[in-house]
């Protein structure tokens, strides 16, 4: 069984301790949210799952056959067009490029691009189609684990709806599995299955969630009714230092 | 070679779009003519006549000879400088201890007047091609070795670890993640490179040596031969901007298209 499995993992740069004993097991099929305030090294805990940055302390084995990564801001190449950029995955994974060409225009117009946008260099493209790009990049090779990082935080609701759809619909088909970094309380209770509160100073877990209802049968009602279930737990208002002064 | 037929694609645009640059060149030879009526043919020959000595002098097998010998030093000073100074400025900007070394150095480099250069090296090599050659190298390296190291030092972080994400083999790492960028710095400064390589081989010809086009510099001034020197004056300016507006501009534009 493919899964991702993080064992007291302890990380610091320099002096500073960021995370401190992490636990976690990410299995097949699964989206595991970790949800902290900014600078609460969640960046730090997803690069070192996916092997971006190396292990100090603990352990992460990840025994997934394929995975991809969609970055905080969409860290395209500039001197790449939209097409191009989408491919680069499938050519580093050994593709021939007509076919790769052939799957990314497919994908970029499953993500809202449109043809006259496929040949456009990245310093012509809007915040949102960046992120489009992005995402597609990363989910054109069909991962079997998807590294999520705050993907939607710069992106209008219409785009971060739409993009969602997109992943919600690959979560019900089993297709994928995510690891899911987010502030967003609400976007992390839309999409997980379950969802690690990661207090700062250092990071460490102090809260799980979980939630049974498939994502395809989530609505609206259940996600604000969820969120401000969550939202009266002591713990919570105290990493979010949401607490009335 | 999709992108030299796309260079020669856009190139008649590109020429049209030049018309601007023709006309400020016709205002030029306007104001120098206007020149000649006030200060005489002694001081500031007319434009007619430079060119007319010019084309005297392009079909005057010897004047030939002076270019060619010219543009040899300049090739091999220009091509020196562009090897050493973009393989040495990579490996430079690979390791943050050598760019860090090689900073005073070419702030020497930088910094001392090439006049003084042509002195030392008059001395060293003695009247001759070396004198030249050292001198133009001297002069450009540093401006090339510049240009490859801040390529190089300034690599975006961000994309290297999207590369590292995605498992990018390393010929896609080099190809497609840091060669674009680092040309985007290295290409400019050939290009200024050429320019100062250009003006040094005149200079350091006209004080150090007997043949090439600096030293025809030279005896025209020693025998009042306005004319001639003016011709000098075109076919050195006029040699430069050929490359650089038929040959490097084009090329620039469409290898720095997904610049803002
Ligand atoms: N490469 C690094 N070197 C030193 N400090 C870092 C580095 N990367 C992140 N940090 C620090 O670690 C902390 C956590 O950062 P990050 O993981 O990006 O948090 P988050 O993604 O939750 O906002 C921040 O205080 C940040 O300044
Ligand atoms: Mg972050």
């Amino acid at each position: 069984m493919e899964r991702l499995e993080v064992k007291n993992l302890n990380h610091s740069f320099g002096f500073t301790k960021i995370l401190q004993n992490i636990n976690f097991t990410l299995q097949k099929g699964e989206v595991l949210s970790i949800v902290g305030p900014s600078g609460g090294g969640k960046t730090t805990l997803l690069h070192l799952c996916a092997d971006l940055m190396d292990v100090q302390e603990g352990s992460v084995t990840n025994s997934f056959v394929s995975s991809s990564f969609a970055f905080q801001e969409a860290r395209l190449l500039p001197w790449k067009n939209v097409i191009d950029n989408i491919s680069m995955g499938l050519l580093a994974a050994g593709y021939r490029r007509r076919d790769a060409i052939e799957e990314s225009k497919k994908i970029a117009l499953r993500f809202g691009l449109e043809e006259r946008d496929f040949e456009k260099f990245p310093k012509d493209l809007s915040g949102g189609m960046k992120q489009r790009v992005s995402f597609a990049r990363a989910l054109v090779l069909k991962p079997s684990l998807l590294f999520l990082d705050e993907p939607f935080s710069a992106l209008d609701i219409g785009l971060k709806k739409e993009l969602q759809t997109i992943l919600i619909d690959m979560i019900s088909k089993k297709e994928i599995s995510i690891l899911f970094i987010t502030h967003d309380l609400m976007e992390a209770i839309r999409l997980s299955d379950e969802i690690l509160l990661l207090k700062a100073d250092p990071g460490h877990i102090v809260k799980k969630f979980s939630y049974t209802l498939p994502q395809h049968e989530r609505d609206d009602a259940f996600v604000y009714e969820q969120s401000a279930k969550i939202l009266q737990d002591e713990e919570i208002i105290d990493t979010f230092e949401l607490r009335m002064k | 070679m999709k992108f030299a037929l796309k260079i020669l694609k856009d190139f008649p645009a590109y020429l049209w779009s030049g018309w601007g640059a023709v006309a400020s060149i016709l205002l030029f030879i306007a104001f120098w003519d206007a020149g000649n009526q006030v200060y005489g043919d002694l001081v500031l020959p007319s434009p007619l006549e430079t060119f007319k000595t010019l084309s005297v002098m392009l079909s005057d097998e010897s004047v030939i000879t002076e270019i060619k010998t010219t543009l040899y030093r300049a090739s091999i000073g220009f091509g020196l400088s562009l090897v050493l100074g973009t393989s040495l400025g990579l490996l430079a900007g690979f390791f943050a201890t050598a760019s860090m070394m090689s900073r005073p150095i070419v702030t020497i480099l930088v910094g001392m007047p090439p006049i003084a250069w042509i002195v030392l090296a008059m001395i060293w090599f003695g009247m001759g091609d070396e004198t030249v050659i050292f001198t133009v190298i001297v002069a450009s390296f540093p401006i090339v070795f510049v240009g490859a190291l801040q390529g190089t030092r300034t690599l975006d972080g961000e994309l290297k670890e999207m590369a590292k994400s995605f498992k990018f083999p390393w010929h896609m790492k080099f190809f497609d993640v840091y060669f674009p960028h680092i040309f985007s710095y290295v290409f400019p400064a050939w290009v200024s490179g050429l320019g100062m390589a250009w003006k040094i081989v005149i200079m350091a010809e006209l004080l150090a040596t007997s043949n090439g086009i600096g030293a025809s510099l030279a005896v025209a001034r020693s025998q009042l031969d306005t004319p001639t020197a003016l011709a000098i004056v075109v076919i050195m300016i006029g040699s430069l901007m050929f490359i650089e507006y038929i040959i490097l501009e084009p090329i620039k534009r469409e290898v720095e298209l997904w610049r803002d």
